[in-house]
């Protein structure tokens, strides 16, 4: 595999996906560097998850090269791109309801377990979520919708991915959670992790990451650093609130 | 016979016959859990697995020196009979599934169904091509023994029923809840798209799932042969259902449920058949399914609703 020398871990080129006679996805574009976190937004239905899901493999594209370190992923199956690095947190949490806290987090960690690594990356994720160490044997489905989505992170972080895909992390929260949340995401983000990040909480968003892309009805309609997304009338306009 | 050694010897004649229904229940539910498929041709399976019984049996016995040695130690014969029928049923289940049912996971519900009705015929008229449409007599492998208590008798053969469907009941148990395979079983049971998101092979776990339940059933249809020394390649079809009612009755999707099941509809059916004649087992086995599913329509371990949301 090795690194790109341009710096570029993910790459999306000219994305096409449709579901049935509908293109939901008309040519996306858009890059993550190496260490970098980077924002999507967009409306509802404007193809956020769809683009996610086609990197993490769920859905074929019709046309288009997904790179991820160099190498085109987009024909391989789930479990291969996450082998490589690439572990989705997926919209709605969709934690296992009915295993423990401990069986979601060590599915997390992926098929091949190696016991002092599951080890270390339990200890790394109970540091950062110490409810989660508490409740290691509960229900996860009896968590709370805070407690879940920690879960959720948790459960991404065990496979130690070189590339977080985040969707919609923060829906559902409380505004006090929300913050919490944020704080976390920008904690793992310092540590090193490469993030891209997709939320309706554009505000919180264009925060923590350092590039952002806006997608409209499958398209990439702006892109830039998050700053000057920030300050930018339309942005401000439909993700902003005025 | 005292009315309570009467109730005694009707408890462990059900427990016999309730443990090979529980067997082949297990199939039926975790095929269902895993990908909400109802297997109809899982009784044919059964129905193969007590055929593979049988050819091996009739195997190891025409081969002079393992016939032998085997004779001398019918538990050696045993346990290669079990494993022939399980190992070829487990084959049989990955075809099927591979075949018939992962081209469709996608199809109408009808679609599938009528697949696994054509299944089914497929698999009863390759064993009555095999080896004939009239009864086969299944050569009983162990001595006829049995142990009284009383006047309660258990059989050896009961006794290997029990033993038997109790350890890989114990085994399949400690595979589901106890080991990263289990764990991923029961990952894809509960949420499909998130389990491919953690990497799980999905296709493959659901194959896994498939060669299991159906070396499982294998296991039950050397047991029924044995038990009833004939079998026919009918047999699928009534003990099949009478299966798939127990893995309903116990909730299906959940393995003890299955377990469960199997164990309740052996005892009902004997004590029908004791207590009423053996006309009305059958009615009364059903009924009380009826009975159960009116008051507890998801069966009696099965989960509520909300918690797969
Ligand atoms: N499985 C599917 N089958 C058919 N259409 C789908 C499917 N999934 C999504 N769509 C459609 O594709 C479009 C894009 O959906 P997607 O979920 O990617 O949007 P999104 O940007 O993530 O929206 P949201 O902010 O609401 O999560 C929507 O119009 C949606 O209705
Ligand atoms: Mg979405």
């Amino acid at each position: 595999m090795g690194s790109d020398p341009t710096g570029i871990l993910l790459s999306v080129e000219d994305l096409h996906v449709r579901y049935g006679a509908v293109e939901v996805l008309k040519g996306v574009n858009l890059q993550v560097r190496q260490g970098e976190c980077v924002a999507l937004i967009g409306a509802n239905g404007a193809g956020k998850s769809t683009t996610l899901m086609a990197i993490s493999g769920l859905v074929p594209p019709v046309k288009g090269r997904i790179r991820f370190s160099g190498e085109a992923i987009d024909r391989l199956p789930a479990e291969a791109v996450v082998r490589r690095g690439v572990t989705q947190v997926p919209e709605g949490r969709r934690i296992f309801p009915r295993m423990t806290v401990m069986e979601n987090l060590l599915l997390g960690a992926g098929q091949r377990p190696d016991r002092r690594r599951i080890a270390q990356e339990l200890s790394e994720v109970f540091d950062l979520f110490p409810i989660l160490r508490d409740r290691q044997r509960q229900l996860a489905g009896t968590l709370s919708g805070g407690e879940q989505q920690m879960l959720a992170l948790a459960r991404g972080l065990m496979a130690r991915p070189r590339l977080l895909l985040l969707d919609e992390p923060s829906l559902g929260l409380a505004p006090k959670l929300v913050a919490q949340l944020f704080e976390v995401i920008r904690r793992i983000h310092a540590e090193g992790m490469t993030i891209l990040l997709v939320e309706q909480n554009a505000y919180q968003a264009l925060r923590v990451a350092e590039t952002a892309f806006v997608l409209e009805t499958g398209r990439v309609v702006l892109h830039g650093p998050a700053a000057a997304l920030r300050e930018n009338p339309a942005v401000k306009q439909a993700y902003l609130g005025g | 016979m005292s009315p309570g050694e009467f109730f005694l010897q009707q408890f462990i004649n059900g427990l016999a016959i309730g443990s090979i229904y529980a067997l082949i229940a297990l199939g039926y539910t975790m095929v269902y859990g895993i990908i909400q498929l109802i297997n109809f041709a899982h009784g044919e399976i059964f129905m193969a697995g007590a055929y593979l019984g049988l050819a091996a049996i009739l195997l190891i016995g025409s081969i002079g020196p393992i016939g032998a040695a085997a004779g001398a130690a019918p538990a050696l014969s045993l346990v290669l009979t079990i494993l022939t029928a399980a190992a070829g049923c487990a084959l049989l289940g990955l075809a099927v599934e591979r075949v018939a049912y992962r081209p469709l996971r996608q199809a109408p519900k009808l679609s599938v169904l009528i697949t696994a009705i054509g299944v089914s015929f497929f698999l009863q008229n390759a064993v009555m091509l095999s080896f004939g449409a009239q009864d086969r007599y299944v050569p009983p492998l162990l001595p006829v023994l049995h142990a009284r208590i009383g006047s309660v008798t258990v059989t050896l053969m009961q006794g290997i029923v029990l033993a038997v469907s109790l350890m890989l009941m114990m085994g399949l148990q400690g595979i589901v809840y106890g080991t990263a395979l289990g764990r991923a079983m029961r990952a894809t049971a509960q949420d499909p798209l998130a389990a491919r998101l953690m990497g799980i092979p999905v296709n493959r776990i659901i194959a896994v799932t498939f060669a299991m339940g159906s070396a499982l059933a294998g296991v039950g249809g050397v047991l029924f042969g044995l038990t009833y020394s004939t079998i026919n390649f009918h047999d699928g079809y009534l003990t099949g259902l009478k299966a798939f009612t127990a893995a309903v009755l116990g909730g299906i999707g959940n393995i003890p449920g299955a377990m469960l099941g199997g164990l309740l509809l052996g005892f009902l059916e004997g004590f029908a058949a004791a207590y009423l004649s053996t006309q009305w087992k059958n009615v009364v086995a059903f009924t009380v399914l009826v009975l159960v599913l009116i008051l507890r329509p998801r069966g009696l371990l099965g989960e509520r609703v909300a918690e797969r949301a």
